[in-house]
């Protein structure tokens, strides 16, 4: 097998027995990109120089070909959001998360697509074009982190980091077959990642199997003193919990998941994947989680009104794009703000921003804003009851595979609504996982949602893993 | 018709910590434009806030400091609007939950009488950059080294019912936050900023009339005499029977007036919401307490104090807590020397004319309270004149030496001695025989002529009480 | 439920320039997400304190500890215009 498509913890085994070197492997994934990424358009720019490394290649180096989602700082390498607003703008500093991949040794490939500012879930949204699914590049590779998640199932990285504000690295890992994590929120510095909406937003990795999955949030995890969100709590090695053992472990399925609009093959997989775990040892219960049908609802309403706030920066003053109206001779200021945004940023950010700063205006606050953070409270009691009397629970990642591009551009609800299942873990800031469970008849990845309690990412990896290992999807190769 | 005029005053502080409030970057005035910033207060992409702890602390202490309640929870919100000294277009402030409120102020009256002007809230924010406008070029230029220096807002109640209230106000809070030693208070740098609210209504209503907010004054007078033409313009709005616009209104210094600023096209709608990037705070009862406790004694408490331990005048007792360095001086001075008046007289005159000729401060000088007394007791005893003694103190001021070392190289000690006098009082005699004449026929008061001359004759050395007792002595043994 | 008049005003607050085809079109998205939304309001709240954090966080500060600035040079690198040493931008209006 190619380089290039083995995981990471693969490689590093060949690196340790001297049988590859870290250059050979990265030297590989960038010539496979020269002729898969014209296909996939995973990236929206590769590196010019991949070393973001300082450190010479020790024993306890993790010297690994990575892609960053375009929205996570790289000092002097330009960082955009994929928004027209931000060309040119490059970072004077790394994110914690880069400082961190720097220190263990990592190799930057490049800047991945994705949805302008995280706004969406297929990754159309981009100034700089859609990324194609690796396993039919006529659909989408969902999103928001559509280009990490297309990359590494394209074997165009080893592994990559995304972030995860309602889903954009659960949803896209499972539209493309690869395992998704979205940490505890605080448990991943958020410094010098370009805020979506800061209370829900959350870095994590996106590799081609648990053990990477570990691997990675061994690096990115832990306190920031940058970051006042950030936890200030002991990381455990994430790898001690790859055990196969799931015995007498209680996982709940929530009823209020398993209701209309999910696809019968996804139904089937998720089904399917029970009886994998059941048959290891895994007990199931039902557990109900009543403030489900509202989450979209809230979500929209907190996450659009952080973004209003978040995106107003945007203004052109000191970086980005600057656009002054045509037909005016002289430009006021305000011209400048409204030419510029409404030059520099798409539909989608538009539209989220507008309905954000509606829920904030004058009047509105009650109604839209203080009521969407009263209902995230009764969403979290949700998950804090059901997690009174089970470890873990399951449910899809989505509510279908991978949709064909252009198929939901028309309605923005029908897009939002693609998020169902992901977007609760988030308004809860509890952690969650996708990992490859199945496959449609068309051949589409199918994915399995499994959350925990706040900072049990073991609990995580620990079912999946013993999941991934008495199966053979993760193994499932495209043929990129 | 009688009009009541209703003022409330807002008043900003730039906190003097090490570093802003948000970022590590130091918190400095007059550096070259953007040099003390970094990607937390340029609002950059992905940055994030960081509470300084001593802001905190400092806004316990001010809350404290004007009879404040704490709140024991406090949390920061996001205020936005779009303007380009703001980096992020929003201010991290605080909306719901200020660090301190409801508090107070008391104010002289002119009947000897006090006021009780209530503090409704004191909350920290950040600063903005700043801008400046160059009208030829039709462009402005932003430096963003003060964005982010620490503020503390506080909003006065609208109890203030006359521009001097308002400036009676001003002087007694900003005296306050001096002796807390958290802020420069300077308003010429801008480390102190104020805004006021005025309306005017008839004598007698309960309901607030209509207001302007006035911005643009940079000194404490330039508030009054903004409120007194405020006041004015709001009354012949009035009496010509129209009615007072709620606006905005800057203070234009040379033209002596105040102008409409030019209304943004929407009411101010903030769309304030909690900071997701910062947590809550909590503060501990006990540490409060203990910030409490570090507050110095506070002007109004001193005053008293100093009146009745040093028995001086209110006068003199109001000149000496101007500042409270200025008041430790004093008392540093009493250990050495008994004469309090005397004491008083000297700091009040002749030490704070040099200090402010000299452009400084008591805390820039050299001098040292037991100097200074000695000094005062060398003049109170005779050893040198009045007038030697104001000499003596500028060169102390200039060299650093004490009285002693001076009076002896400047050769400033008083002549005394009787037959050296004896003998300048005669030839002074013999000059003056009108004046003689004068004195001897009962004109006492004359006698002061003579002192003078024999003073001149001295060089100023001679001691002026012994001369005038050696004059009346010989002119009555002539007689 | 939102009006033209509603969308443009909240464009004026996000200073988003909108032609008028573009207010239309947006006044329909809007009101379409608002009606969806309009389902929270099948629950009562008024007994459940919000949740801005969903962590119990409290007390984070840093001491008052001066760290390095950038340069004037490495904060100008990312400027759209710059003159003597600051950002430029079309004259405010005040």
């Amino acid at each position: 097998m190619k380089l290039n498509a083995l995981t990471a913890h693969e490689i590093l085994d060949l690196i340790k027995d001297k049988q590859t070197t870290p250059q050979a492997v990265l030297d590989e994934v960038q010539q496979h990109i020269k002729q898969s990424d014209k296909d996939v358009h995973a990236y929206v720019r590769l590196a010019k120089n991949s070393n973001i490394s300082d450190v010479s290649v020790d024993q306890n180096a993790i010297p690994i070909p990575i892609g960053i989602k375009d929205n996570i700082c790289i000092k002097g390498e330009e960082t955009t959001c994929c928004s027209k607003l931000l060309t040119g703008f490059k970072p004077p500093y790394n994110a914690t998360v880069i400082e961190k991949l720097k220190a263990s040794g990592a190799m930057f490939v490049g800047h991945t697509n994705m949805d302008e500012f995280a706004f969406g879930s297929s990754t159309e949204n981009s100034f700089y074009g859609v990324t194609h699914n690796p396993w039919n590049l006529e659909c989408v590779p969902g999103g928001s982190s559509g280009g990490s998640a297309a990359a590494v199932a394209a074997n165009e990285a080893i592994w990559a980091i995304g972030s995860d504000t309602g889903g954009s690295i659960r949803q896209p890992a499972s539209f493309c077959g690869v395992v998704g994590l979205k940490p505890t929120y605080g448990r991943v510095s958020r410094y010098g990642l370009i805020a979506f909406a800061s209370s829900l937003d959350q870095i994590g990795p996106l590799t081609k199997d648990v053990t990477d999955s570990a691997l990675l949030l061994n690096i990115l995890a832990g306190h920031d003193s940058k970051d006042s969100t950030s936890v200030d709590q002991p990381v455990p090695d994430y790898t001690k919990a790859l055990t196969k053992d799931v015995k007498n472990l209680k996982i709940g399925v929530p009823k209020e998941y398993f209701v209309e609009g999910m696809d019968a093959e996804v139904k089937a997989s998720v089904m399917q994947s029970i009886e994998v775990l059941k048959q290891c040892g895994a007990q199931f219960v039902d557990v109900s989680l009543p403030h489900t049908e509202y989450a979209v609802a809230t979500y929209y309403i907190i996450a659009t009104a952080e973004a209003s706030s978040n995106l107003a920066r945007f203004d052109s003053v000191q970086y980005g794009l600057r656009q002054n109206p045509a037909q005016k001779r002289k430009t006021t200021l305000v011209d400048m703000y409204e030419e510029s945004r409404s030059v520099g940023f798409g539909e989608e950010a538009k539209r989220r921003i507008m309905l954000g700063t509606y829920s904030l205006s004058s009047g509105y606050y009650d109604a839209y804003y203080l009521k969407g953070l009263k209902v995230r409270t009764l969403i979290k009691n949700d998950f804090d009851k059901a997690f009174e009397s089970v470890d873990a629970i399951i449910t899809p990642t989505s509510p279908t595979t991978a949709f064909k591009i252009g198929a939901r551009a028309k309605n923005p609800l029908d897009m939002y609504l693609s998020d169902i299942y992901t977007i609760s873990a988030n308004l809860s800031g509890i952690p969650g996982i996708s990992i490859p469970c199945g496959f449609s008849k068309e051949g589409l990845p199918i994915g399995l949602q499994i959350l925990a309690k706040p900072f049990d990412e073991e609990m995580l990896f620990r079912i999946a893993y013993t999941f991934e290992q008495n199966t053979e999807w993760h193994k499932k190769k495209v043929g990129f | 018709m009688k009009y009541e005029t209703v003022i409330g005053l807002e008043v900003h502080l730039q906190l003097s910590t090490n570093t802003k409030i948000f970022c590590g970057c130091a918190n400095k005035f007059g550096e070259a434009p953007n040099t003390l910033t970094c990607p937390v207060c340029l609002g950059l992409p992905g940055s994030l806030p960081v509470v300084n702890k001593k802001v905190l602390e400092y806004g316990i202490k001010i809350g404290s400091a004007l009879n404040c309640k704490i709140n024991s929870f406090v949390k920061f919100d996001r205020k936005n609007y779009f303007y380009p000294d703001c980096p992020k277009d929003y201010q991290i402030s605080q909306f719901d939950f200020p660090i301190a409120y409801d508090g107070f102020v008391t104010i002289p009256m002119d009947d000897n009488g006090e006021k009780k002007i209530t503090i409704h809230r004191a909350h920290l924010e950040e600063d903005a950059g700043k801008l400046i406008h160059d009208a030829q070029a039709n462009c402005s230029l932003v430096d963003y080294n003060r964005t982010g220096t620490p503020l503390v807002e506080i909003v006065s109640d609208p109890d203030l019912r006359s521009p001097q209230e308002a400036y009676d106000y001003l002087q007694v809070l900003k005296l306050t936050l001096q002796y807390l030693n958290v802020s420069d208070c300077d308003m010429e740098k801008g480390s102190l900023r104020c805004d006021a609210n005025i309306s005017i209504r008839e004598q007698g209503d309960t309901k607030l009339g209509t207001k302007t907010e006035l911005k643009n004054m940079n000194s404490f007078k330039a508030v009054k005499v903004a409120l007194e033409y405020e006041e004015n313009r709001q009354r012949q709005v009035v009496e010509a029977g129209d009615r007072v616009v709620q606006e905005t209104r800057l203070w234009d210094d040379a033209k002596n007036m105040t102008l409409v600023m030019r209304s943004k096209e929407e009411a101010h709608d903030y769309r304030y919401f909690p900071e997701p990037d910062l947590v809550p705070f909590i503060q501990d009862e006990k540490i409060i307490e203990e910030i409490r406790q570090s507050i110095p004694e506070l002007p109004a408490q001193k005053l008293e104090r100093v009146i009745k331990e040093y028995q001086i005048s209110e006068y003199d007792a109001k000149i000496i807590i101007q500042d409270a360095c200025l008041a430790g001086f004093f008392e540093n001075c009493t250990k050495y020397y008994k004469d309090t008046k005397k004491i008083c007289n000297w700091m009040n005159g002749a030490l704070l004319q040099e200090i402010n000729s000299r452009k400084t401060t008591i805390t820039d000088i050299t001098l040292k309270p037991e100097d200074f007394s000695l000094l005062i007791k060398k003049v109170e005893e005779g050893l040198i004149s009045n007038l030697a003694g104001k000499d003596v103190l500028k060169f102390m001021l200039d060299t650093g030496k004490s009285a002693d070392v001076l009076i002896e190289e400047k050769g400033l000690a008083q002549v005394s001695d009787d037959g050296a006098l004896k003998e300048i009082i005669q030839q002074v005699i013999s000059e003056n025989e009108k004046v003689v004449q004068q004195i001897k026929e009962g004109k006492d008061s004359a006698a002061g002529f003579l002192v003078g001359q024999a003073m001149k004759k001295s060089k100023g050395k001679a001691n002026p009480k012994k001369v005038g007792e050696l004059i009346r002595q010989i002119l009555k043994g002539d007689s | 439920m939102i009006s033209d008049k509603d969308v443009k005003y909240i464009a004026g607050l996000a200073r988003i320039h909108l032609e008028d085809d573009q207010v239309t079109h947006l006044t329909k998205d809007l009101e379409g997400i608002l009606h969806y939304i309009e389902k929270l309001n099948k629950l009562d709240v008024t007994q459940v304190d919000p949740t801005s954090h969903v962590l119990p966080l409290k007390n984070v500060y840093r001491e008052d500890e001066v760290k390095p600035s950038l340069s004037q040079e490495e904060v100008l690198k990312f400027s759209v215009e710059q003159r003597d040493g600051s950002f430029k931008v079309p004259k405010v209006i005040e």
